[in-house]
């Protein structure tokens, strides 16, 4: 058996160190470190309820808006303070617009180049695959980075910068749209949809969208040769790699449900395992301490008396991330679970057969990126610029409120304390903190360190990068993970 | 070509993320004909773990030249000074320490983000992790590299401060870095490039009707002016966010909210909630820069008296309800 600490780990959100024990070419054990802590609970304090929309963006760079959503529903929900539908519509658009940009860079930018390494050098499929998507110089980049900054104009228009904006607001959104932005926001949608059909998926997001089994998947991928588009030439990758038997973890998902209204989402809130769909149920969520350079290691904490006191004292800890935990279980968040607890054909197909692994993650964010994008224009053509954009509310003195989002890596949640006036209490669980947390009190390691045991290693290699695929399949943000 | 290399801190990535927004061209295409090598960059590069980390002891050793050293995020210097808040993955070693010796050999330095300008965000509140920035603490001179810290080329550490960056700001920068024309004249008493923090973000403000008649916001969303009730300080902000938008044509102001002067030191901690602007009698303590107290006040009623009814009736309104008025040039 031998050890391995690698890091630092890029092209991820923030800062990353695992530690692996080896043994028989493969990985035995893993631990999964988050090694930044900044305390944004902490800086919260004290600090005027409203202020936290300002803050809690600046938790992550890439999960921004996501962030603010998170926070806004959490005022929301103390004020007790309803939306106008244009604000539901707005915000759904802004949401959408960073989860797909998320999305898109994720695969382009930090999951693809992986297999431009010269690791692959004597692969069949090398020269095309190196040639596009090699770290910083292979073509798709040139491709995709203009198409993201045209994309993101929508943001600009509907929230004034991206990242970091104020326009989500408890009772809708600061921004009202005008008639000419309106129309202006379906041609930006409509750009960015034709770089998705002609690079990404060389087919309409409809045909995408309701593919319905893994065997239709691979229908459609041999409809053209490999190299017709992105979305192929990664099944092509993933057919000859056996992608589907890397990463497995614990093929229990968890979705907090997303888009629309919050208490009728587009898709569905529950957690997944078996076969079995399971409603929400918040108050089973607990944070556990003992394996995080935090106080108060001995029992687990709800979210809503959560305590966030970081030491190093905790000898059994490894990392400042918390563990979350549905009751005692570990479960894995992101777009995979969202698709699986929704129900889409597609994903449930895909998991019945191999599970959560680094293939059915990659097909599950982009099939979201084709449902998305054709659901954004029927979002904006409901805005009705003469009708309200935004309620307006009192927060109390003393309240508490609870807000869940999905981000593009999956559940997010914050939950807010309010007294005299002034935050108490704030907490908050990211999506990475569930995929990527530590052991809990039961020894029970996180999904990644679930996903990356088995994983083999090649002769010499001090990254595995078949653990960087795993890895980099949970598309993890390491910033909102410690926050 | 230049060498750079890009370290993330105690911030959130943001600054990335931004710069990746720029376009005409992209980033690439642009640092290519800057003639600017990116040794590594958290989001861009290969190269991971082992690999990044020989890397960096290359440069240590000398054997890879560090020509521009870009540092994003507040420098950790808790806990006790010891900056184990952030320990570089894969190396045992706390990021400060990293940056202290690369800072010490890189021809130029430059903070991306107000958070490792001056400590930013990551600061605000009781900054219990003791986060700063690298040669500023707030509006102090210091931070972790101190007051007299220069980097090899003689000129102090560049604040490309904001929150984020605008991704023009730092491209431009590191092209004038590139063409040589770079020294201290060109920055601020913050260490800001003037480029772009000799301009207020209240320049081409789009509300600057409602500005000179004073018909203010009252509620977020409101179309009037945000000086005066809604926290803005866009006329007292360094930045040029309204003269150059932000992807494609926004800016905060544009986009229904108040700017709350994220490229200053401490703008994390204003004092008062940032919506809401503080008062003395009436009056916003903060005033227009460069503009006198009696002045102001003077010219504030002068032109709330002469208000036009559209303004009013359009300052605290989510739609335009009242187009301007069509004049004919005949009866």
């Amino acid at each position: 058996m031998s050890r391995i600490v690698a890091g630092p780990f890029n092209r991820v959100e923030g800062d990353l160190e695992i530690t692996l024990e080896t043994g028989e070419d493969k990985v035995q054990r893993a631990e999964v470190n988050s090694p930044l802590y900044r305390g944004f609970e902490r800086i919260l304090l004290g600090h005027k309820p409203m202020d936290a929309l300002v803050y809690t963006p600046r938790i992550c760079g890439i999960c921004s808006v996501t962030q603010s959503v998170a926070s806004a529903r959490a005022l929301a929900d103390a004020m007790g303070l309803g939306m106008p539908k244009n604000g539901e519509l707005c915000t759904n658009l802004v949401l959408a617009s960073e989860n797909i940009t998320d999305l898109i860079t994720h695969f382009y930018l930090f999951f693809m180049p992986d297999f431009a390494r010269d690791t692959y050098a004597g692969a069949s499929w090398f020269d095309d695959i190196q040639g596009r998507f090699k770290a910083t110089a292979g073509s798709a980049a040139a491709q995709m980075l203009p198409a993201r900054a045209d994309f993101l104009h929508l943001m600009g228009l509907m929230a004034g910068k991206w990242p970091h904006t104020l326009s989500l607001q408890p009772g809708g959104v600061a921004k009202a749209i005008e008639p000419k932005e309106r129309m202006r926001l379906l041609a930006i949608v409509a750009g960015f949809k034709r770089f998705l059909e002609s690079t990404l998926f060389g087919d309409s997001l409809t045909t995408i969208s309701q593919l319905k089994s893994e065997a239709e998947l691979w229908q459609w991928y041999q409809q053209k040769p490999w190299q017709s588009s992105d979305f192929r030439r990664f099944l092509h990758v993933a057919e000859v790699q056996q992608l589907h038997q890397l990463g497995r973890a614990t093929d229990h998902f968890l979705s907090f449900g997303a888009y629309g209204a919050i208490d009728d989402p587009m898709w569905a809130a529950g957690s997944y395992r078996n076969g079995q769909t399971s409603p929400l149920e918040i108050a089973r969520i607990v944070e556990d301490h003992s394996h995080s350079w935090m106080s108060d290691s001995d029992y687990p904490h709800p979210p809503a008396q959560g305590i966030t006191q970081p030491t190093l004292d905790n000898e059994a800890g490894y990392s400042w991330c918390k563990a979350p935990r549905l009751g005692q279980e570990v479960v894995e968040v992101g777009p995979l679970a969202r698709q699986v607890v929704n129900g889409h054909p597609l994903m449930r197909d895909m998991i019945s057969r191999h599970g959560g692994n680094v293939l059915s993650r990659v097909v599950a964010r982009l099939l979201e990126v084709a449902i998305v994008v054709g659901q954004m224009e029927q979002w904006i053509k409901q805005i009705d610029p003469t009708a309200p954009f935004c309620h307006h509310g009192e927060m109390p003195a003393e309240a508490s409120g609870v807000g869940l989002v999905e981000a593009a890596r999956g559940a997010l949640g914050h939950w807010l304390e309010v007294k005299n006036g002034k935050i108490s209490n704030y907490q908050i669980i990211a999506p990475t903190s569930w995929n990527f947390s530590p052991r809990d009190q039961h020894e029970q390691p996180g999904a990644l360190e679930q996903a990356v045991v088995g994983a083999p290693v090649l002769s010499g290699e001090k990254t595995p990068v078949s653990v960087q695929h795993i890895v980099r399949s949970f598309d993890p943000c390491m910033a909102c993970t410690v926050h | 070509m230049l060498n750079l290399l890009w370290l993330q801190s105690g911030g959130c990535g943001g600054c990335s993320m931004s710069l990746l927004n720029a376009e005409s061209p992209d980033v690439l295409t642009l640092f290519e004909n800057a003639g600017i090598n990116l040794l590594w960059h958290p989001s861009l590069s290969e190269a991971t773990g082992d690999e990044c980390i020989a890397m960096l002891e290359g440069i240590l050793v000398g054997d890879i030249i560090l020509d521009i050293l870009c540092i994003e995020g507040s420098m950790m210097t808790g806990p006790m000074g010891t900056g184990k808040f952030h320990i570089m993955g894969g190396t045992g070693k706390p990021m400060i320490e990293w940056v202290k010796a690369l800072a010490d050999i890189a021809r130029y330095t430059v903070a991306v983000g107000s958070c490792a300008a001056y400590g930013g965000i990551t600061a605000a509140g009781a900054n219990d992790t003791d986060a700063t920035g690298l040669q500023f603490d707030g509006e102090m001179a210091g931070g972790l590299l101190g007051k007299d810290f220069t980097s090899q080329s003689g000129d102090q550490v560049v604040n490309i401060a904001g929150c984020p960056v605008h991704p023009d700001w730092v491209t431009e920068t590191l092209m004038s870095i590139a063409l040589g024309e770079h020294n201290d004249e060109q920055l601020d008493k913050f260490g800001r490039p003037r480029m772009y923090a000799d301009h207020l973000v209240h320049h081409g403000c789009s509300r600057n009707e409602f500005y000179e008649y004073k018909a203010s916001a009252v509620d977020m969303g409101d179309r009037g002016c945000m000086m005066e009730n809604m926290g803005c300080k866009g006329t007292q902000a360094h930045a040029d966010c309204n003269s150059r938008p932000w992807n494609g044509q926004g800016s905060c102001t544009n986009g229904g909210y108040p700017c709350i002067n994220c490229t200053a030191p401490e703008f994390e901690e204003p004092g008062h909630s940032f919506c809401q602007t503080p008062k003395i009698a009436g009056i916003p303590v903060g005033l227009p820069t460069d503009m006198p107290k009696a002045w102001f006040v003077a010219l504030a009623q002068l032109s709330k008296a002469a208000t036009p009814e559209r303004l009013k009736k359009n300052a605290i309104a989510e739609q335009l309800i009242y187009p301007p008025t069509i004049h004919k040039r005949k009866g």
